[in-house]
């Protein structure tokens, strides 16, 4: 593999090129890709017939309580909005992994076949990171952020009571004690047990096709996931053998006169190369893996979803074959009847727009890690750009000449 | 039979035919497998005459040829001694475990032998050598023949020191695993976004195609780590011309050295002669100090003194003569070699780097396989 002179001459550098002729942005450069994406993100968002978005919610600064009983971590929760079903237009609440969890099982309730997002996992303990560690603080900060905010933005779920209570409330302890909650959730279990084992009549073709999506879904997602994070744990040792590497070239400079330049050249090289991958497992780390990671929650939450569905159905049935021994009354059967149809229809609806919003989400974040990609490879290949590289050559085979001539000097005669 | 001048290839037709596995007990008691070479010669007068004899041959161990090697390079200190293959399979680029055993390795190894006796039968100076010739024909009691030279006293540092680069290609050989390791894994993903790719509608042709490009983007690592094999061959090549360079010099350092105090010696010796010839004490001395102090010797012990720096200027002459000559001999022959191989060298260092560099360019390239995954999933159409 001979170089031509020609070669050598050019300027292999790769400069991003960001416009063209008319001014347009050329969608050529990763950033102006990503953003060009976002837009048509948001575009799609208003096709959707979103509502106008009138809740903005942010989480943010935790802190921890120590008490005689415990210690824990609260978030500053602070909304703004022009809602006329607020009193007033800002809000600002402290509130515990504890009052998420009650949030969304109030709405799992109330809206048994709406997709909700899911909250970030509870602590496990068998995992070594510690429950007060500042990136899992941080993850976590970020995960109930992004909860709240899909909350917000649904037409449905943003106008729900125990939503706005969350948001506003100063003291949630009252409210949690309130209403059937627990009890709910209770019966529901012994009813999904039970309605298990007589199994459901006939479910319609539309969510059997559902069920078996779901089904593969989260199969793909827990793959996606596990290649992602093998991914990143190449990367890391591949970072710490870069790290060893580069010191090398410089330690076998010090030992050599005609080679140092050159060595030093190619070894500072690969050491601006193991920061710029240092970068970009923080990426993949900060955008890829926490989506991956939801998404995977997320295909539990679909799978939690189809079973409330099915058991919905599967009372009714119940009701409505016991009327035919008259154990129970027509009324009974037609608020069943139509409790189903209402379940069925809120899982149409919210489902295209579950779809929709997986497609872009998951979307962006492979863009994201593509660009970064994209950036990550133009700056090494800069690093690397031949031009310095034979400059130090030739200034290499210079020394090397004049250093023969000074060994092979005439012997000395007296 | 060995006549100056007359280069062994030029005799004889040497090659290393084959590699067979052996088991045996080696020094230690200990049960080893390892790798002989076939080495076949033919007297080339028999070919050129229409014969076609069957070759001599006998069964080399890698060890025999390094041994070979460093006694040529301490017998001859100022000749650039070509390189062997390299010593294990640490350096096997396309597989993850290495492996002296592996069969594209043996190979490679039989032909950087054959390479390496190739080129010292076809150097005028190191052909000539006796222990080559006996490493060629004499199977059996040659290892011992070589050690009985005794060379090994006079081997320097300088083998020592090429294990301390053996660091370097230790490390280079990890990252190059490393790196194969990251490009494996997103093969990984081209796998799962292919079958996911089947159960959407939307996403369908947009997955489909990462999941080709991410295939292809695992399978480049295999042209790039070709590249940094021929990168680390290189470097190693130029590793061992410099050292033998840096060798020549100081055995060049060495001999003005040796020279300079046997002519210094010859001079401070012809001075003493003069002083005691003459009785004129010229420089300042201790002896003349002392001869001023308290008179000078008698006649009788002068003349003593006087033969006896007679026979010593002879010899320091004589000396001098010898160290002129081996620097002569030495510059000559050093300058010779190193002009032969220097042009080469250097045209090989320039490409080993540049070619690096380029190299890791191209892989950059594969920027360009995330730019179609990129502008593939931007094209592709989103409806509900």
């Amino acid at each position: 593999y001979i170089h031509k002179q020609s070669d050598l001459n050019e300027r292999t550098c790769v400069e991003p090129n960001t416009s063209l002729a008319d001014g347009n942005p050329m969608p050529n450069s990763p950033d102006s890709m990503v953003n060009q994406f976002r837009l048509d993100e948001e575009n799609e968002e208003e096709q959707q017939g979103a509502i106008n978005k009138d809740i903005f919610v942010t989480v943010d600064n935790p802190e921890s309580h120590i008490s005689a009983i415990e210690t824990f971590i609260t978030y500053r929760v602070v909304t703004r909005t022009t809602c006329s079903e607020f009193d007033s237009s800002e809000y600002e609440v402290r509130r515990r992994y504890q009052d998420f969890l009650w949030l969304k099982s109030r709405l799992e309730e109330n809206y048994p076949t709406l997709i909700i997002h899911p909250l970030p996992e509870k602590f496990v303990m068998k995992s070594m990171v510690e429950r007060f560690n500042d990136d899992f603080i941080e993850t976590r900060r970020k995960a109930l952020h992004r909860f709240l905010n899909r909350i917000a933005d649904h037409p449905i779920l943003s106008c729900s009571h125990h939503f706005k209570v969350f948001l506003t409330e100063e003291e949630l302890a009252p409210h949690r004690k309130l209403g059937p909650g627990f009890l709910s959730r209770m019966s529901e279990t012994m009813r999904a047990m039970a309605n298990s084992v007589r199994g459901l009549r006939s479910k319609l073709e539309e969510f059997a096709v559902m069920q078996e999506y779901v089904d593969d879904f989260s199969n793909k997602m827990c793959s996606v996931d596990k290649v992602t994070n093998r991914i990143i744990k190449e990367h890391r040792e591949y970072m710490d053998e870069l790290k060893q590497y580069g010191p090398t070239y410089f330690q076998w400079a010090e030992s050599e006169e005609l080679l140092a330049e050159p060595l030093k050249g190619v070894g500072s090289c690969v050491e601006r190369c193991s920061k710029e991958t240092e970068e970009q497992i923080q990426h993949l780390s900060e955008v890829l893996v926490p989506t991956l990671h939801e998404y995977v929650l997320c295909a539990d939450t679909l799978k939690a979803v189809m079973r409330r569905r099915d058991n919905i159905q599967a009372e009714f049935e119940a009701k409505n074959e016991a009327l035919a021994s008259r154990t129970t009354d027509k009324e009974m059967v037609d608020d069943l009847a139509d409790r189903v149809e209402q379940a069925n229809n809120a899982l149409r609806g919210d489902w295209s727009r579950w779809r929709t919003s997986m497609r872009a989400d998951l979307k962006s974040a492979f863009i994201s890690t593509a660009a970064k990609n994209v950036d990550y490879y133009e700056k090494v290949s800069l690093t690397y750009c031949p031009s310095s590289l034979y400059a130090v050559c030739l200034q290499t085979s210079r020394t090397l000449a004049s250093w023969f001539f000074r060994a092979a000097l005439l012997p000395h005669r007296c | 039979m060995l006549t100056e001048g007359s280069c062994l290839l030029r005799r004889m037709e040497i090659s290393v035919a084959e590699a067979e596995k052996r088991s045996g007990k080696n020094a230690v008691s200990i049960q080893e497998t390892y790798t002989v070479y076939l080495v076949e010669t033919r007297p080339m007068d028999a070919i050129a005459e229409g014969h076609n004899p069957p070759p001599d041959s006998l069964w080399r161990r890698y060890s025999e040829f390094e041994l070979l090697r460093n006694y040529l390079i301490v017998t001859y200190p100022y000749i650039v001694v070509p390189p062997l293959p390299e010593k294990r399979a640490e350096f096997v680029w396309h597989k993850l475990s290495a492996d002296n055993m592996d069969p594209d390795f043996v190979e490679r190894r039989r032909i950087g032998l054959e390479n390496f006796l190739l080129r010292v039968a076809s150097h005028p100076v190191l052909s000539n050598n006796e222990m080559l010739y006996h490493f060629l024909t004499k199977e059996h009691g040659w290892k011992e023949m070589v050690y009985e030279t005794g060379f090994q006293a006079k081997a320097d540092s300088r083998l020592r020191a090429l294990s301390a680069t053996f660091r370097f290609f230790s490390v280079l050989q990890r990252v190059a695993d490393r790196l194969y390791a990251v490009y494996k894994v997103h093969g990984n993903y081209g796998r799962v976004f292919s079958e996911w790719s089947a159960i959407e509608k939307e996403m369908g042709d947009g997955l489909q195609s990462a999941g080709h490009h991410m295939d292809a983007y695992a399978a480049s690592v295999d042209d790039i780590l070709e590249e940094e094999e021929h990168y680390a061959d290189q470097l190693k090549e130029y590793l061992s011309y410099a050292e033998a360079v840096r060798a020549v010099c100081r055995k060049h350092e060495l001999s003005q050295f040796e020279l300079e105090m046997a002519s210094q010696d010859l001079i401070s010796k012809k001075q003493q002669r003069e002083e005691l010839a003459t009785g004129i004490v010229r420089t300042f001395s201790l002896k003349g100090m002392t001869n001023k102090l308290f008179g000078q010797e008698a006649p009788e012990q002068r003349d003593a003194k006087l033969n006896l720096l007679e026979e010593l200027i002879a010899e320091g002459e004589e000396t001098v003569k010898e160290k002129t000559a081996e620097c002569d001999e030495h510059a000559e022959k050093a300058w010779a070699d190193i002009v032969r191989f220097k042009d080469q060298k250097d045209k090989d260092l320039q490409e080993a780097l540049i070619n690096y560099a380029l190299m890791q360019i191209s892989m950059c390239k594969k920027l360009a396989v995330w730019t179609r995954l990129t502008a593939d999933n931007y094209q592709l159409s989103d409806d509900s």
